[in-house]
């Protein structure tokens, strides 16, 4: 693997971590003293993804504007290594006018057409509309291929064996990338699933299916190139499974009680120990380190910049949009 | 025949050509499909088969296995694989085989389908058809009879159409096909002309044979009348007008029937206009009474000037009990002629 590459994957993943370090404080900010997950700047729910980037940064970089993401309820790594507009995703974080959905959507319901990126609430049910994202890029022969993300427990949900079925038996350009954060919320994978490896369940499709090990954004790229050179040349999906890590709670405000893990948690965090590997490899030095996460923090902040001084969405505008 | 062949006639073609409301709907689709390559077809058994309610005959073989393709019995599949082209503005017409069946994919629709444009602040498209066989008298009971477009009405963001004769079947789906969004299009297998089910004598009529849109969202004034007003759609429709015959014969009373055509968006005025005339108001709705149409359209009167009204509003629909298996007992819940010529007569007083 190049250097750039490599100093891109990074790239990519420190830009994520500092957006989720930015949402982190702005959603926070204002729920003082007491939380009120309806209160504040940023209300509602809050999915953050630190601790997964490698596998939105490793896949992502395969993939140009004309690719098709779905991701999932947990959503900004993906939406950023796949170049979603930042600020227009901040401001519909931030539920403003200027938003990607001006305001409608929110944090799991980001849609930025320009990129072909959409992610759903729902577990498992981004995998269905990725499969006609394909069909479409298939019966165009544009080349183009769907990636649909998931975790390790909506394996168990039926949308995910339909599409795996279905993608395979009409050979549809689609990579399907399995984030296995070991937890379905409180419920570890040991206690949902009844096999060691869900990408053991391509064979029951007749598809590749890899599993990668330890967070590996590099494994992860080269996994995820195979597939989409598959993908794109008419050979039908594959199925990836990445063993990644959930650093934060399920939501922001999740006391995590369940977690045994936790104090192992930070020894894991898969961006400084890329650091240190590039590091070590004459990648990265210190200077490099620091101007690369000094250009992450203000392309952030100058996209929480924009949310906050769009403009909150009129009430007498919350009919609008309900039919083209 | 191909089912296009229709298409390929002038608009002149001989009066009076006569279709069931399957074969209208089939070249209503080949005809999108003939202008439109977008137009794609994907269901169970819509390939060789033609569709169980004969909505797809002929489409297979003259468009190929590209555009017309059978499924596996994956409905979150294939209804959510609709909804993924419809995004990249492809224009599928997807079958899900019975209306009953909704309740294994139901977050594609409900979650998916009806909900991306508004989700997107209008960025994002969905122009889809998802169609349905829906309704029962035929005992195939409580999983295979309901009609539920009111659930699907109830749900914002998907607009509903319910045909209730050939002509209308085939403009509203051309219509549907060119709508930017989702549409679901319920035919009740009772209009449908089937050879295997005693059918409605409605059941077939005249169709233009080149392409025209029926505007959704437009009720039709199935049958005039000053006396009172049978609001309805689809089947009922049909059994509405025999008993409007038998009011007239009998009774000289004269029903006005209105046949919304669709449920969403609803025709108000079209009710509104009627009753205002009539001052009396039956609602026939095959689908369950509570927290559907038949409230819906009740409440429309109740909310613009409940002093039209010059007796109580009168509902026949399905009294909230799943549909039975037995013939007597399927006979009893459905609103069937009997039951609408009961309320009829009681609501004007003869």
């Amino acid at each position: 693997m190049d250097d750039k590459t490599r100093l891109d994957l990074y790239r990519v993943m420190v830009l994520s971590r500092t957006y989720e370090e930015a949402i982190l404080r702005e959603y926070h900010a204002d729920k003082k003293p007491a939380f009120d997950i309806g209160g504040g700047l940023v209300p509602g729910e809050m999915h953050l993804s630190a601790g997964q980037e490698p596998v939105a940064a490793g896949v992502c970089a395969h993939l140009s504007r004309d690719d098709a993401v779905t991701a999932t309820h947990r959503p900004h790594h993906i939406a950023i290594a796949h170049g979603v507009d930042l600020d227009k995703m901040t401001a519909e974080i931030f539920g403003r006018e200027g938003g990607l959905g001006h305001g409608r959507g929110g944090h799991m319901h980001l849609f930025d057409p320009a990129v072909h990126f959409s992610c759903s609430g729902i577990i498992c049910e981004g995998l269905p509309p990725a499969l006609g994202q394909a069909f479409a890029f298939q019966r165009r022969g544009t080349g183009a291929v769907a990636v649909a993300f998931t975790g390790e427990g909506a394996a168990n949900q039926g949308a995910f064996h339909e599409s795996l079925n279905l993608a395979a038996l009409w050979k549809l350009p689609v990579v399907f990338v399995v984030e296995d954060n070991d937890w379905a919320i409180s419920v570890p994978r040991n206690a949902s699933t009844a096999i060691a490896s869900n990408a053991d369940r391509a064979a029951a499709y007749g598809i590749p299916g890899q599993r990668i090990e330890d967070n590996d954004v590099e494994a992860v790229y080269t996994a995820a190139g195979d597939a989409v050179t598959r993908a794109r040349a008419g050979d039908g999906p594959t199925l990836l499974e990445v063993h990644t890590l959930r650093m934060w709670g399920h939501f922001e405000g999740d006391p995590q009680a369940y977690r045994p893990d936790l104090a192992q948690v930070p020894g894991r965090d898969p961006i400084p120990a890329y650091e240190a590997r590039l590091t070590e490899a004459g990648v990265l030095d210190a200077a490099a380190v620091s101007a690369i996460r000094a250009e992450a923090a203000a392309r952030v902040e100058q996209a929480i910049e924009f949310a906050k001084s769009s403009p909150v969405p009129a009430p007498e505008t919350a009919r609008d949009y309900v039919f083209a | 025949m191909s089912v296009t062949d229709s298409a390929a006639k002038p608009a002149s073609a001989p009066a009076g050509r006569r279709l069931t409301t399957a074969r209208a709907i089939a070249e209503g689709i080949a005809q999108e499909m003939e202008r439109d390559p977008g137009v794609v077809v994907l269901g169970e058994d819509i390939g060789k088969y033609g569709g169980i309610f004969g909505a797809t005959t002929g489409l297979l073989d003259h468009f190929g296995p590209d555009r017309v393709l059978d499924t596996p019995i994956s409905e979150t599949a294939f209804i959510g694989l609709g909804v993924g082209a419809a995004v990249e503005g492809m224009r599928p017409v997807v079958e899900l085989m019975f209306a009953d069946f909704f309740g294994v994919a139901m977050d594609q629709i409900y979650n998916h389908m009806a909900k991306i444009h508004f989700e997107s602040g209008g960025n994002v498209r969905v122009p889809m058809v998802l169609m349905m066989a829906a309704g029962g008298g035929y005992s195939d009971a409580e999983q295979h009879s309901q009609c539920l477009w009111g659930t699907f009405a109830h749900l914002p963001g998907m607009k509903v159409v319910v045909p209730s004769n050939p002509a209308d079947a085939k403009g509203l789906m051309i219509s549907a096909i060119r709508d930017d969004n989702p549409v679901i299009y319920v035919f009740h297998k009772g209009v449908m002309g089937l050879p295997w089910m005693a059918k409605n004598p409605r059941s077939v009529g005249p169709v233009p044979a080149e392409p025209y849109e029926t505007p959704i969202g437009k009720a039709a004034v199935a049958r005039e009348g000053k006396d009172a007003t049978v609001v309805t759609v689809s089947l009922s429709v049909h059994h509405a007008l025999d008993v409007a015959r038998q009011m007239s014969a009998e009774h000289g009373v004269e029903l006005e029937v209105i046949d919304l055509r669709s449920l969403v968006p609803l025709d108000r005025e079209a009710v509104l206009s009627s009753v205002a005339k009539t001052g009396h108001l039956l609602i026939v709705d095959e689908d369950y009474q509570s927290f559907g149409m038949s409230g819906e359209i009740a409440a429309t009167v109740a909310e613009t000037d409940p002093g039209m009204l010059r007796a109580p509003v009168r509902r026949v629909a399905v009294p909230d009990v799943p549909i039975p298996y037995a013939r007597v007992l399927e006979r009893a819940v459905l609103p069937v002629p009997d039951r609408i010529l009961k309320a009829a007569r009681e609501l004007v007083g003869v």
